[in-house]
């Protein structure tokens, strides 16, 4: 008799270490599936979705979408799908997506996304053509983006610039540049007119500014070709003009992103690359008699027939494994309508990602300049962002031989063909991962059609 | 074994269960896994695929590795003999009988009590080269300087500059030697005070009191901090993570390899690789450890020996 109450503290930590490995299903709202939905927005972002979450889950009675915000979600994405809890929808980046599907992390959609009535002909192309991989489905777009040149007018002003006339090419833009820069009376840089590094978030996708791309799609890093050379030569000549310490010791003045200290709202760079989301964030910190405006991002030689602009878009995706794949399709197939769509992007100041848009949509969007932004991804200029299988390698290498060109410890020649010999190394690693698992996975994901 | 001594075996074996548990399946299985997968091509997501040596040959081949192991071991060998002195001198000075010692050893205590995201994040904008607090301080000196010599000196652009980034690093290290500190104050009043009066009466000076009785009897308190130090400053991840805004520093110069072991996993879906890396730093733990042990101890003073 004695013996099983001597177990009876060790059976009932038993039991409590193994409720905590029992998911809560419907908990909180019983008699409901519950979708769980990983958002990698915050802040007012992170309440427009809110608010699309909420509307859905009041439209009907079966499902019940969770959303949690979560940091650094490709990663942590990466480890609950290999550790199989995945969650049912993730809020991801178009660039993610060759990772993932290389690594059969994600579920193909275009069964179950026919099935939810969601149609090709209803995107802007380049939003639609985001979200596929090797002839697949993976993703449905959510708020996209393309970029473009802002600039501010009082600082075009003050240097005797036309503020409403943009550089409409490279050459304009540096020659600009060098009229917008300003110096202290000690030599340091007081402002500049443009820098690479500011904010540098394109820098590799930045080849196109010359015609080309650093990959050609499959196996091959093309930093060896001309548009490459070219884009390293224009870097080049920034510490030359500037001096490398010089504007490294004026970017080391810049504050946050996110902030008053913002280096465009103190107008310390006149000229940057940005998206739509940019004008958020110049209402929210900048002085209220912030001047800007927005046009298409020059490209070097002659102005181009169609603008030019690099396009991204955020993605919903279903995780391989996720438990609840068809409610997660119906809320992902709610979010395309374009009420659903229009209230996001209007909560959020972006524009839709679909072909139409409602009359009100343009008329009471707050963006001054959206129009500008849904020319650009309309256009036959535009291209996708760069989605290598290596992008965070490629990215984490560029930026460091930027910044050693930036401070003259490094030759464009020396910068460019070690990226090359080393990236090339690492895709071709991906390369021979994914030729491996390939053909096995390919007839996998089509017999799930 | 007689029944009782089963019996209290299986008793003691039930209540270090946990222990037990959480060492093999949290420490002893990774550790065997990591030595598989560091054979293997493993992206985390897809199953592993061995390749035999290969991820040992990319290791020894790729530049960015010797230059976080260079890294590594130039902080290591930076900064544990100026934290250790640092600490040392410390001590030694918040264990002389002046009024308020109490206050004063709280004081230099308390910022080893910072977590090392916000002395990252703090050090971050103390060290901010045109508006950080410590090149204010260095600015009015250096145009002294510049005046009187008719050079033009600037204080270091700490962070930005590949030069001075380390010395960045060391110095916000060198913010959390009250821990060490405390450990050294301990071992300075376990000294005989009549070591020091009879080395008084032979005419032994202050400076001669230290280096005869204080150092050699704090040799084991010293041997442990270098010890810990070294396991330390070989794993440093955190704090230059957080400086560099999760980067690597300029001209990768704040790259670490816990840090590349970190991205290699994690940012580069490379776990076989990581895993690799990761035993190296493991093998180069034990080695310098052993090293020091080695040759350390026979310096060690012990006085119950």
């Amino acid at each position: 008799m004695r013996q099983p109450f001597r177990l009876a503290p060790l059976a009932a930590v038993a039991v409590l270490l193994l409720a905590g490995f029992v998911p809560a299903q419907g908990a909180d709202n019983p008699g409901k599936i519950t979708v769980e939905f990983w958002d990698k927005w915050s802040g007012f972002e992170a309440d427009a979705m809110q608010s699309v979450v909420d509307d859905f889950n009041k439209a009907q009675d079966k499902i019940f979408v969770r959303r949690l915000n979560v940091s650094r979600i490709e990663q942590k994405m990466m480890l609950a799908t290999a550790g199989r809890v995945p969650p049912d929808i993730v809020n991801l980046w178009a660039s993610n997506l060759t990772s993932y599907v290389q690594n059969n992390a994600l579920l193909p959609l275009d069964k179950l996304a026919r099935e939810a009535g969601v149609d090709e002909s209803a995107y802007i192309p380049m939003f639609w053509q985001l979200c596929h991989q090797e002839g697949f489905l993976w993703a449905l777009p959510l708020t996209p983006s393309v970029t473009a040149l802002h600039w501010n007018k009082k600082m075009f002003r003050e240097a005797g610039l036309d503020p409403e006339k943009p550089p409409r090419t490279l050459e304009e833009l540096e020659e600009f540049n060098n009229i917008l820069t300003k110096r202290e009376p000690d030599g340091s840089l007081k402002q500049v007119g443009h820098l690479v590094q500011e904010p540098g978030w394109w820098m590799r996708d930045m080849t196109h500014l010359f015609g080309g791309s650093v990959w050609d799609g499959g196996s091959k890093l093309l930093l060896d070709e001309q548009p490459s050379r070219d884009f390293f030569a224009w870097i080049a000549t920034y510490p030359q003009r500037f001096g490398g310490d010089a504007m490294n010791r004026l970017r080391g003045a810049f504050g946050n992103f996110a902030s008053p200290q913002n280096p465009f709202f103190q107008g310390r760079v006149a000229m940057i690359m940005q998206g739509v989301w940019m004008d958020n964030f110049i209402r929210q910190y900048a002085s209220p008699d912030f001047e800007y405006g927005v046009a298409p991002f020059p490209i070097a030689g002659a102005p181009a027939e169609a603008p030019a602009t690099i396009a991204d878009t955020d993605i919903l995706v279903i995780p391989a494994g996720a438990t609840h794949p068809r409610e997660a399709m119906e809320f992902m197939a709610y979010v395309q309508t374009q009420p659903a769509m229009e209230k996001l992007c209007l909560a959020q100041k972006k524009f839709t990602p679909l072909r139409e848009v409602s009359p009100d949509f343009i008329r009471n969007h707050p963006h001054p300049y959206i129009r500008t932004f849904i020319d650009l991804a309309n256009s036959p200029n535009a291209r996708p962002i760069l989605a290598l299988p290596t992008l965070t390698e490629y990215s984490n290498d560029l930026n460091n031989y930027v910044n050693l060109l930036m401070l003259g410890k490094i030759t464009t020649d020396e910068a460019r063909q070690t990226m090359q010999e080393r990236q090339q190394k690492a895709l071709d690693k991906k390369t021979a991962r994914w030729n491996r698992a390939k053909a096995k996975l390919l007839a996998g994901w089509r017999s799930s059609l | 074994m007689t029944r009782g001594e089963k019996r209290e075996l299986t008793a003691g074996l039930l209540f270090i269960s946990p222990w037990l548990v959480g060492f093999l399946a949290l420490s002893v299985y990774p550790i065997l896994a990591s030595c598989w997968f560091s054979l293997c091509d493993y992206s985390v997501l897809a199953d592993p695929v061995y390749i035999g040596t290969e991820n040992y040959s990319e290791l020894w081949h790729d530049e960015v590795f010797w230059q976080a192991l260079r890294n590594t071991l130039v902080f290591a060998a930076v900064s544990i003999p100026l934290s250790t002195a640092l600490a040392i001198g410390l001590a030694v000075l918040l264990n002389q009988p002046v009024p308020g010692r109490g206050v004063f050893r709280t004081i230099f205590f308390l910022p080893s009590l910072v977590p090392a995201i916000a002395l990252a994040i703090l050090w971050q904008w103390m060290l901010n080269g045109p508006v950080g607090l410590v090149n204010n301080l260095l600015r009015q000196p250096l145009d002294l300087i510049n005046r009187l010599a008719g050079t033009s000196l600037q204080p270091p652009d700490w962070l930005n500059d590949p030069s001075w980034a380390m010395w960045g690093l060391v110095i916000t290290g060198l913010w959390g030697a009250g821990n060490a500190m405390v450990i050294y104050l301990a071992g300075l009043q376990e000294i005989p005070a009549e070591l020091y009066e009879a080395a008084e009466m032979d005419g032994a000076n202050s400076w001669q009191r230290f280096m005869h009785v204080t150092l050699p009897l704090l040799t084991p308190v010293i041997f442990f901090n270098v010890i810990m130090g070294l396991i330390g400053s070989l794993q440093t991840f955190a704090v230059p993570y957080i400086l560099t805004n999760g980067g690597d520093g300029p001209g990768r110069s704040l790259l670490f390899l816990a840090t590349y072991i970190y991205q290699s996993a994690f940012d580069y879906w490379n776990m076989g690789y990581a895993s690799a890396l990761a035993l190296f730093l493991f093998v180069l733990i034990l080695a310098l450890t052993w090293i020091v042990v080695r040759f350390g101890e026979k310096r060690v003073h012990y006085a119950g020996r």
